[in-house]
């Protein structure tokens, strides 16, 4: 790609970014509040431990219905092989016996 | 630290190991018990810090399975500041080194997702670039000009489907993690820390442009990745999500 095409494409960008900025400010915040709803529970910790926003989303947690999973979701996830061949997914039965008490 | 404290650390973080010698309690009566507590109380206060730290790796692994894990981890790298929202940065390097989990590739990267959505969270705030400053600019300035990002934006590389782990596991009724590399740009546009999925050339352009290339060669570098890469939604997201921060041209 030569330059001139270059720079054609990233003064487009700029020119595309310029119209979502003016046409869809609106839409772009409502989506961002819907993301902040089904989120509640974890934004509650996004501060992490050792903040008073922490230490009240423990509270938030036991109404959650991500905190009553004890199986965990591990096992459920097709994730693709890396090149060394790392298998996929782990079992958490093998993980039980390898761990110390 | 002289010895007596360091003894008393030692101690703390193992629970095989002796009271410390010269305890004792108000009466000037040796103590063993009241150690023992204390030494407790710790560990079971930094497991509930890392509760709150990891949720996505906690819901990974199961709560018996997370808390059998964390008293592992406590005891091996005990906060090294008093800050305890930070507290954690060690868990990539320690789940990618505990054979019984070595099995589950993502779990270090997950954890560095999670470090870095804390680290976002409380970044300082920062005045973000509009797309009318770039679209002001002369187009042969723009092409030389460099890009500067928001204190709390950060980027996480992976080789797996990174973001679609995170929702999948934090977001209701998301579908299940794809069969693709996701590296995570994290944003901060209002108070909360927000994820988004990059492309490899995404996160190329970002790497680059993070490190002061400007944005002809930030282009190069992610259509050397990908000859298809368009700037367009990259940058239209940063600009929406106030990622960027300043805009320096080289006669500035």
């Amino acid at each position: 790609m030569s330059k001139t095409m270059k720079s054609v494409a990233i003064v487009s960008a700029v020119a595309a970014a310029l119209t979502a900025q003016t046409t869809t400010s609106a839409q772009a915040a409502s989506k961002e509040k819907c993301y902040g709803v089904s989120l509640a529970g974890a934004n509650d910790c996004a501060a992490g431990p050792g903040t008073t926003c922490a230490g009240t989303s423990t509270v938030d947690y036991q109404g959650n219905a991500w905190t009553l999973v004890d199986a965990g979701t591990c096992a459920e996830i097709e994730l693709p092989a890396l090149a060394d061949g790392t298998p996929r997914t782990g079992s958490l039965e093998e993980l039980d016996r390898d761990l110390p008490a | 630290m002289n010895s007596h404290e360091h003894m008393f650390r030692a101690a703390l973080l193992d629970p095989a190991q002796a009271v410390p010698e010269g305890l004792t309690d108000g009466a000037g009566a040796p103590t063993t018990k009241r150690f023992d507590v204390y030494r407790n109380n710790v560990t079971v206060a930094l497991i509930e810090a890392l509760r709150t730290a990891f949720p996505v790796l906690r819901k990974l692994l199961g709560d018996a399975n997370f808390d059998q894990l964390a008293p592992h981890f406590a005891r091996a790298h005990p906060p090294a500041s008093p800050l305890m929202m930070h507290y954690g940065v060690d868990m990539p390097e320690f789940l990618a080194g505990f054979t019984p989990l070595k099995h589950i590739g993502y779990l270090p990267d997950v954890a560095r997702l999670e470090l870095a959505i804390r680290q976002a969270y409380h970044a300082a705030d920062a005045i973000p670039l509009s797309a009318t400053d770039l679209a002001e600019t002369e187009p042969d300035a723009l092409m030389a000009a460099c890009l500067s990002f928001a204190p709390a934006v950060q980027i996480v590389p992976s080789p797996w489907p990174l973001f679609d782990i995170w929702r999948y596991n934090m977001q209701e009724g998301a579908e299940k993690p794809r069969n693709v590399a996701q590296s995570v740009l994290i944003t901060r546009p209002e108070f909360d820390p927000v994820p988004h999925p990059l492309t490899p050339a995404q996160a190329t352009w970002i790497s680059a442009i993070k490190a002061g290339t400007p944005l002809l060669g930030a282009q190069d570098a992610a259509l050397a990745q990908d000859p298809k890469f368009d700037l367009s939604p990259l940058l239209t997201l940063l600009l929406q999500q106030e990622a960027l921060t300043t805009l320096t041209t080289p006669k500035d």
